[in-house]
């Protein structure tokens, strides 16, 4: 049989792998960095597979708990925080167990380079009791997603997959294998002493909780993804994840290695047979010391005579990412051998000149430009603060706009401006909420508000998508991961059901009748809404284009400085419009105090 | 032989796909690659930087740094942002066209990119500097700005990527209506670095 050979990135791989040991059902919340697994396998669906975009990851688990229990190999992906969202049902799970195999994927995220924590899922797996796969690869993480599923099947409990996010977002060609022969499944068998959580059911699997774990240490010890280079000397090193792909660039060959492919339930027997021949050991991971402190118990609990370097003795560094950089100094510190290329005598470079940065910006076109615009320009002047939450439109943070005052989590924005409003009564206190996170997690907030009588205005930025994580539908679009069109859920009429009397829809393209709008909105007492609605660039077409007519233009750059709008430039003393960047949203014209800015004419 | 290559521009340049063909064009000659990138939050106009690692020994996805035998740079800034990532007589070769970031806009401050080129010179041994816009004029669009560098890289034989295999994998891999001006890009990109 011939096999195929792909370019494939890590969420890809571990997809492709779920794909391949048979999974029936997966659910999710977009998060970077593990959006693309799910969308990968709604992808390659034949039809067997039930893909859905869930409306948050708590609904992701539970569905998926739900096809486990019937006994569908079902994967469930999220972020790390996403995780926090699904603790609840995920604690209680552990607890219950389940029939098909559910492998949840947390992405972690070491930098963190797109996320608010350096939280770190293996504490999740201690915390829950559960099993965890930490794959050093996308290649890896392509054979290790079907190992996952069958610990789950065969020890009837869910287990989570940490990739992180060198792990999802690189490639690797890989030659894809054969899809596993995995029956059908069996369906929902009514079992209350099984599927219906009681304390005493708690209490009794709690027991086996905790023998199952002991034998898990013991079945993972030979698990042939933790594996022991026994080497020589009295000096090794301990990793795993990607740490252990950057250790193996520059680890010289005979020094003592163990990777930890499963750091719960911990590998206890091959990691004692492996501290029992050495005086020291280096142990090199990201975010938290997890090995670590389990090489730590294991020393103490057997008497070993051994030192376990880390995080907590200060040889490693405690927060952001390693690379083979850090790890290289690490190793060298801790052989006491001279780091190669630190001493560089002969080329002394030149000074570097200063380079331009180049932070994250709204795009050209951007409709949260002209919503943050539009509030800022109606309240200029007046008493207000501005929550804001997790999306694009946290970029309205930056100057000129500077629109964002607090951003916590999902959906706290709504929340958040309540808590503020209630010890300052003179501020107007305003929510700004995507339309995705709006239906993930802002509705129980609105609800909050209008029962506890708070005054906020909610400013709904509808953009149609979920945009920062690469335009995933959601409930409000009305399209969802299988292909079909569903009923849109509005978003308007939610609020109505809330209660809510003050429900304005408004393009922010159009900046008077938004600004007039706010502005309304603002003098009103309760609850009060805008919904800001107008397309991402993304799923929009281009209106026409606009430009700088230079015989008007007074060169006050009003345009540039109100609006931060990364089409508008200065070019040899002229100001003008970028065409390649423009995407006709007109707001610059609208800015013009001489009428400069005007569209191109189609015969231009 | 194990060669790395690092990719990097902005946003919206075509680097992603510039390091996705080199890494098929390599798959091609049956080797073994990894590739990652490092975008960040940045949506559009952030900085791009694409890692491509052929061969055997290979573990980690990202290049430790002084080890790629090659920069492939999009513009002045990034080349100069990117240097630490080049070994010892590794090669550049660098589009001339700086683009400008919104913040220099807003700060009034001007970058030319002219002095990142001084810079560059002074200090890189094997460079070669292709002008970028001249080309893409020529070419009929400033899309393909990836492929002429890619011609030009194929063209440095520092790879071990002939032009001809280059040529096979973008076509591969790009729209059929955009195929002629791909090609004349990268013949462009070729003939740029023989002169440089």
């Amino acid at each position: 049989m011939s096999m195929e050979r792909k370019l494939v990135m890590g969420n890809e791989a571990i997809a492709l792998g779920a794909v391949r040991a048979g999974v029936r059902m997966v659910a999710g919340y977009p998060g970077t960095p593990s959006t693309e697994i799910l969308e990968t396998v709604a992808k390659h669906n034949d039809g067997s597979i039930h893909v859905e975009w869930s409306t948050n990851e708590k609904a992701a688990m539970e569905v998926g708990a739900g096809a486990a229990y019937a006994g569908a190999r079902t994967l469930v992906t999220m972020k790390q925080v996403g995780l926090n969202v699904a603790s609840d049902p995920l604690m209680s799970l552990a607890y219950v167990g389940v029939k098909g195999g559910l492998v949840i994927v947390s992405a972690d995220d070491p930098g963190p380079i797109s996320s608010q924590t350096e939280q770190d899922t293996r504490h999740f797996a201690q915390f829950s009791k559960l099993p965890v796969f930490d794959p050093s690869s996308p290649d890896e993480a392509y054979l290790m997603i079907a190992d996952a599923f069958e610990y789950s099947e065969k020890y009837q409990t869910p287990v989570l997959f940490r990739p992180t996010t060198r792990v999802c977002h690189a490639c690797v060609s890989i030659d894809l294998l054969p899809k596993l022969d995995v029956p059908e499944p069996e369906g929902f068998i009514k079992d209350t002493m099984r599927w219906v959580i009681f304390p005493r059911l708690s209490y009794q699997n709690h027991i086996k909780i905790e023998a199952r774990n002991v034998e898990l240490s013991e079945v993972f010890s030979s698990y042939d993804k933790n594996l022991l280079r026994k080497g020589s000397g009295r000096k090794g090193v301990v990793s795993g994840g990607v740490s252990f792909a950057y250790t193996s660039e520059v680890i010289p060959g005979d020094v003592p290695f163990l990777k930890i492919s499963t750091p719960h339930p911990f590998p206890e027997r091959l990691a004692k047979e492996f501290l029992e021949n050495l005086d020291e050991v280096l142990v090199l991971e990201e975010l938290d010391p997890v090995i670590e402190k389990e090489l730590l118990q294991i020393a103490g609990k057997y008497h070993l005579n051994v030192n376990i370097c880390g995080k907590l003795t200060y040889d490693t560094k405690n927060a952001g990412e390693n690379s083979v950089e850090s790890i290289r100094g690490d190793l060298a510190q801790f052989f006491g051998f001279e780091e190669a290329g630190t001493k560089d005598p002969g080329s002394v470079q030149d000074e570097i000149p200063q380079l331009p940065v180049r932070p994250p910006v709204l795009c050209a076109g951007c409709p949260h430009r002209a919503s943050f615009y539009a509030v800022k320009k109606a309240m200029r002047g007046k008493k207000a603060v501005f929550s804001g939450d997790i999306g694009c439109y946290t970029l309205g943070n930056a100057k000129p706009l500077d629109m964002v005052d607090t951003c916590l989590c999902m959906g706290a924005d709504v929340t958040i401006a309540q808590g503020l409003h209630i010890i300052e009564r003179d501020t107007v206190n305003f929510a700004f909420i995507g339309d995705s996170t709006f239906f993930a997690s802002g509705i129980t907030g609105v609800v909050n508000a209008v029962y506890n009588q708070t005054d906020i205005v909610l400013i709904v930025l509808d953009n149609s998508t979920t945009a920062m994580t690469g335009h995933q539908p959601h409930p409000g679009t009305g399209v969802t991961m299988m292909g079909d069109v569903a009923a849109k859920i509005s978003i308007e009429n939610i609020l109505r059901g809330i209660g809510l009397t003050w429900i304005e829809t408004v393009d922010p393209l159009n900046l008077e009748l938004a600004v007039n709008t706010v502005k309304r909105a603002a003098g009103e007492k309760g609850v009060r809404a805008v919904i800001f609605r107008s397309p991402c660039i993304a799923v929009a077409k281009p209106g026409k284009l606009y430009k700088v007519k230079q015989d008007f233009c007074t060169k006050c750059k009003v345009c540039i400085s109100q609006l931060g709008c990364p089409a508008i430039a200065v070019n040899d003393g002229a100001v003008v419009v970028e065409p390649s960047l423009c995407y006709g949203c007109g707001l610059c014209s609208q800015v013009c105090p001489s009428g400069a800015i005007g569209e191109v004419e189609s015969d231009e | 032989m194990n060669k790395s290559c690092l990719l990097c521009g902005v946003g919206g340049q075509g680097v992603v796909l510039a390091s996705k063909l080199i890494a098929y064009a390599a798959m091609e000659q049956g080797k073994f690659v990894r590739t990652t990138e490092t975008i960040g939050m940045a949506q559009r106009g952030g900085s791009v930087v694409s890692h491509v690692r052929m061969g055997t020994e290979v573990h980690s996805p990202l290049i430790p740094v002084k080890s790629a035998d090659m920069l492939l740079a999009f513009e002045p800034a990034e080349a100069v942002r990117c240097l630490p990532y080049l070994k010892e007589g590794g090669t550049v070769i660098v589009s001339s066209k700086a683009v400008k970031p919104v913040t220099a806009t807003l700060s009034g401050s001007t970058y030319e990119g002219t002095e990142m080129l001084e810079y560059l010179k002074k200090n890189v041994e094997k460079l070669a500097i292709l002008d970028g816009k001249e080309i893409c004029s020529q070419a009929g669009s400033a899309k393909v700005l990836n492929v002429a560098l890619l011609g030009a890289a194929a063209a440095s034989g520092v790879l071990d990527i002939s032009v001809e295999e280059m040529e096979k994998a973008m076509a591969g891999n790009v729209k059929e209506k955009f195929l002629v001006m791909n090609r004349k890009a990268l013949e462009l990109g070729k003939t740029a670095f023989e002169r440089a």
